[in-house]
């Protein structure tokens, strides 16, 4: 099949959906490719660069169009360029089908096939197509960049020669993708930063990159389901909001950088960031909102734009972050569009095989001969296992602690005095039948065994072979016997204690020795 | 020399004894601990020697260096991945030694039973001793050398066995004759009858039938064990070993022979229990033999096992931050222990941390990774136990699991019809990347599927772990 790439028209985008590394592969799977001339010019792959890796280049779209059977973009097609669809062509690039009904109606009527890069599912063998998390892990990094960029002062705080610099505070909002790339970046540049997400399972991801999670007081039951909302955040509840709002009120004055990241899927972007938190910021501080696309996070946020507000806060709503990297962006999305395609062609024979069966590909899928195929069902492996509820862990209160310890304290007690009543009576029973002399040695036998349970419980762990060698060593004490034994005036008793002298000699010598050579080795680093 | 002096030294030697067995609390003080227990021994055997009874102690004093020589040698020339066989080995001598003592006891309590009056009284030493003794005290006596015969046979016959399986010199398959556990029971009904018959008549036939019985369940026993399970059966059989002392210390009335007996035999027990305790199964079930049953079918294993070449696990390392080594009886079996110190010792001198995670039944004796760790000289600071280490898995970069395999089983947490379902195991595969070092894709010495293997974050490095490692060696910088 032959894979094409059109240039992007939309205004300022800078990226390609083709690399020439990314065609290395294509062509592995068995794939012609195409290229309209001068689409990668912004992200820095000249026509070339693009022929030298095999890529015949075409003048214009027409030819593109024209010449492929799949088409590779990055963001979604004008109505002109849908219009422009055949039949049995596929289109792969991002679509945003729930915004642009209109569109898909056009691709559905052209009996065009349209994969979204943006519908792949989010479930774990989907992540190497997963294009918002790439594309999202570079306006994360993108964002600090930016902010560094209108920030007066360094990330990292110094004690210099000419004086003390404070390090910078961020606080990042919403810790998805980009929210953890933005907390990865400003940790790394050395500033103090906090992070925020109204999804507490993803404190733990947050502390794991170096940043205190920002933690709020609330009851379970006020916090919606990230798991069942495919992972990502759902809307929150009116007090949930209230106590948030009143939190980030809190924080506002002490921070020099804030990251808004926040984003519900299908919804315009929740306001967290008002103007009241603006006005009470320090002046020189930066906003960078990663939400102004969907209308900004922050009250202030002006889409595509970066703004001053009178009391010297920069507040930046570029949508374009990753447009900004085309060169990385481009080679990440062509990735994308490269895993997708293998999965298209299970048989790397360069032929397209559309298995509707196939979750990812079902999921992706948004129009195909001629029907619209948008929304998927929902997909027959659950996208994220549903968090089990943790086991509350009861507080107990000090009168039920001290009953639960009484309790324990009177069964331990029974225990002991039921074993010790037991045993008692077994030995007094003996000591009825056995005589005196039998029982002074039994006395110091079971004394032997108290000592022994006793003084073995203590012994380390890791000295259990040493233990064991030298309970070895100190078992020849049979020698004894034999030493008793072996004077008597029968000939067979003395060889037999002679050959048990023998043999216990070679035991008391060699457990000790093997336990010394043992026991040497023990170091401490 | 009087007798009151002997008792006196016998007292010192067990608090000798005592104290060398308590002063392995901690690795600094056991190294003074075996000193009290050499001075506590040398102290006993002096004490018997110019006690009274002993005679011939010439003799006694030539045997006792020339059989020391030879364990000295053995001590000296043994690897320390051998050091489980040597136990055992050194576990049938005492065995033996008791069966010998037994017989000896009876030989002597027959020919002075046959005396009269006054050829009793012209007697000394031993002799001397089991003539005075009453019918009841004769008839406990009988009881005694018994026990102290048929424990010492078993043992005798059980650890020749278990050293043969240590070694490799007897299948390590736990193999039973037809008839299985009847077979033990009948001997074992047999010997108490033949009990019965010694204590009535004191007849040496009694006491010679039982002692091949009695060698037979030795054999039958330990030869029903898997290999797996060979920690416990060591120290089961040093409990043994001990509790034999302890019966002949009573058929002698040598109240040393006793305390020391008891000592061992309650450390032997006490450390089976242990380690019955870490794999989760009943004392009963190790020594009967084999898993118990399970009530359902094995949960099915999904997913492939993904290889990975020594660079790639060269790079995870050169990444990472924290690591932690779960060493296990594969690597005694190629004798990496050098090499996985050397491997340590690269990557703490770049600031990594560098741990182990020591299972408590990992090897086959307990202990046996620290004993092999230390040998290497790995500081033994860094070397953990399952408890201490397996919440910090979560944090950890990378875990090598090198030649271990069903302590690192997460079946036994996940799969409640798993042959070692609720065994506690090191949950390794919480760490970020898990690499495992193995030879090949068979199953462990339990013999069950290991879901570890076919984790995502799962990746094999096949080969021997001796030479993988030494191929790794270079490529870590």
């Amino acid at each position: 099949m032959k894979i094409g790439a059109l240039t992007e028209v939309f205004a300022g985008e800078n990226r390609v959906a083709m690399t020439p590394e990314s065609v290395a592969q294509l062509v592995k799977l068995g794939h012609d490719c195409v290229i309209q001339s001068g689409a990668g010019a912004k992200a820095g792959f000249s026509d070339a660069v693009y022929a030298a890796a095999g890529v015949t280049v075409l003048p214009d779209a027409k030819a593109v169009m024209a010449a492929a059977d799949v088409l590779v973009k990055v963001r979604g097609p004008e109505m002109a360029e849908a219009r422009a669809l055949r039949k049995g062509q596929t289109l792969i690039s991002f679509f945003w089908p729930a915004q642009n009904a209109e569109l898909l109606e056009a691709v559905k009527e052209q009996g065009a096939t349209v994969i979204a890069m943006d519908m792949v599912p989010r479930i774990s063998r989907a992540q190497k197509m997963d294009a918002l998390s790439s594309m999202a892990n570079i306006s994360g990094y993108r964002a600090v960049i930016e902010a560094g960029n209108n920030f007066g002062r360094f990330f990292t705080g110094q004690v210099t020669a000419a004086g003390k610099v404070p390090p910078a505070k961020v606080l990042v909002v919403g810790a998805g993708v980009a929210g953890l790339a933005a907390i990865g970046t400003s940790v790394s540049l050395g500033a103090i930063v906090n992070a925020f997400d109204v999804r507490p399972e993803v404190a733990e991801q947050i502390e794991s990159m170096g940043a205190n999670f920002v933690f709020l007081e609330f009851d379970a039951s006020e916090l919606p389901d990230g798991a069942a909302t495919g992972g990502y955040a759902a809307p929150s509840s009116p007090a949930f909001a209230a106590k948030q709002l009143a939190k980030f009120r809190e924080l506002a004055p002490e921070m020099d950088i804030v990251i808004t990241t926040a984003l519900i899927p299908g919804r315009p972007a929740p306001k967290l960031w008002t103007e009241e938190m603006v006005k009470m910021m320090k002046p020189g501080s930066v906003i960078i909102d990663l939400a102004a696309e969907r209308g900004g996070n922050c009250d202030l946020t002006v889409p595509d734009q970066k703004i001053v507000t009178d009391n010297g806060v920069t507040i930046v709503g570029y949508t374009d972050f990753p447009s900004r990297m085309a060169a990385q962006s481009s080679t990440l999305y062509s990735n994308n569009i490269r895993h997708m395609l293998a999965d298209l062609t299970p048989k790397k024979d360069g032929v397209i095989h559309h298995n509707m069966e196939d979750d990812v590909i079902r999921g992706a899928t948004v129009a195909h001969e001629g029907a619209v195929t948008y929304p998927p069902p929902p997909p027959k492996v659950a996208a994220i296992a549903a968090a089990k509820p943790k086991p509350k862990v009861v507080e107990l209160t000090p009168e039920e602690r001290r009953a639960q310890e009484m309790a324990a304290f009177k069964t331990e007690t029974r225990n002991q005095v039921g074993m010790l009543v037991v045993g008692g009576a077994l030995i007094l029973l003996a000591g009825l039948y056995a005589p005196a002399s039998f029982m002074q040695h039994f006395i110091v036998f079971v004394l032997s065994v108290y000592v022994g349970v006793q003084v073995i419980w203590n012994v380390s762990h890791s000295l259990h072979t040493p233990l064991m060698a030298i309970t070895n060593a100190i078992s020849s004490i049979i020698i004894l016997g034999a030493l008793m034994q072996i004077g008597s005036g029968n000939w067979l008793v003395i060889i037999l204690a002679a050959l048990s002298v023998f043999m216990a000699g070679i035991n008391i010598f060699g457990g000790f020795m093997v336990t010394r050579r043992m026991l040497a080795m023990f170091q401490k680093s | 020399m009087e007798f009151g002096f002997t008792t006196a030294a016998y007292v010192v030697a067990a608090v000798l004894i005592i104290q060398s067995l308590g002063g392995l609390s901690g690795q600094e003080s056991a190294k003074r601990a075996v000193w009290y227990g050499i001075f506590g021994m040398t102290l006993a055997v002096i004490a018997t020697l110019m006690g009274p009874g002993a005679g011939l102690w010439w003799l006694s004093a030539v045997l006792i260096l020339a059989g020391g020589a030879i364990g000295w040698v053995v001590a000296q020339r043994v690897q320390m991945t051998e050091m489980p066989q040597l136990v055992a080995a050194m576990h049938s001598l005492v065995g033996l030694a008791a069966v010998f003592i037994g017989f000896n006891t009876h030989i002597e309590l027959a020919s002075v039973a046959g005396m009269t009056a006054e050829a009793k009284a012209a007697l000394d030493g031993f002799a001397a001793v089991l003539a005075k003794k009453s019918s009841v005290e004769v008839s406990i006596l009988r009881v005694e050398t018994f026990l102290g015969v048929f424990i010492g046979a078993v043992t005798f016959t059980g650890s020749v066995i278990a050293f043969g399986k240590l070694a490799g010199k007897v299948d390590g398959k736990a193999t039973k004759l037809p008839g299985g556990h009847l077979l033990n029971a009948t001997a074992a009904a047999v010997s108490l009858v033949l009990l019965v018959v010694y204590l009535q008549t004191g007849s040496s036939l009694a006491l010679l039938v039982m002692t091949v019985a009695a060698l037979f369940i030795g054999y039958h026993l330990i030869m029903g064990i898997g290999g797996a399970d060979m920690p416990v059966v060591v120290s089961m059989l040093n409990s043994y070993s001990g509790w034999a002392a302890a019966a002949i210390g009573f058929s002698l009335g040598n109240d040393l022979l006793i305390v020391v007996g008891a000592l061992v035999g309650s450390s032997g027990a006490i450390l089976s229990y242990i380690m019955c305790k870490a794999m989760n199964r009943s004392f009963i079930s190790v020594i009967l033999g084999g898993f118990g049953g399970t009530t359902g079918p094995a949960m099915e294993v999904v997913g492939e096992q993904v290889a990975i070449d020594t660079e790639g696990v060269a790079a995870a390392l050169n990444d990472a931050d924290s690591i932690i080594i779960i060493p296990g009886y594969g690597m005694a079996v190629a004798q990496a222990q050098q090499s996985v110190s050397e491997l340590t010792r690269k990557l703490r001198a770049k600031g990594k941390t560098v741990r182990f995670a020591i299972h408590p039944v990992a090897g086959r004796l307990p202990g046996h990774m620290n004993v092999l760790l230390a040998e290497a000289k790995v500081p033994y600071d860094i070397v953990l136990e399952m408890d201490e280490i397996n919440e910090d898995f979560p944090s950890t970069d990378v875990a090598i699991v090198i030649g271990s395999n069903d302590i690192v089983n997460p079946a036994a947490q996940e799969d409640p019809n798993s042959p070692i379902a609720g065994m506690p195991v090191l949950e390794c595969w919480k760490a970020k990347q898990v690499f495992v070092s193995k030879r090949g894709q068979g199953t462990g010495y339990s013999g069950i599927e290991n879901p570890l293997f076919y984790k995502e974050n799962t990746r094999m490095f096949y080969g021997d772990a001796k030479k993988s490692l030494d191929a790794l060696l270079p490529m870590i910088d």
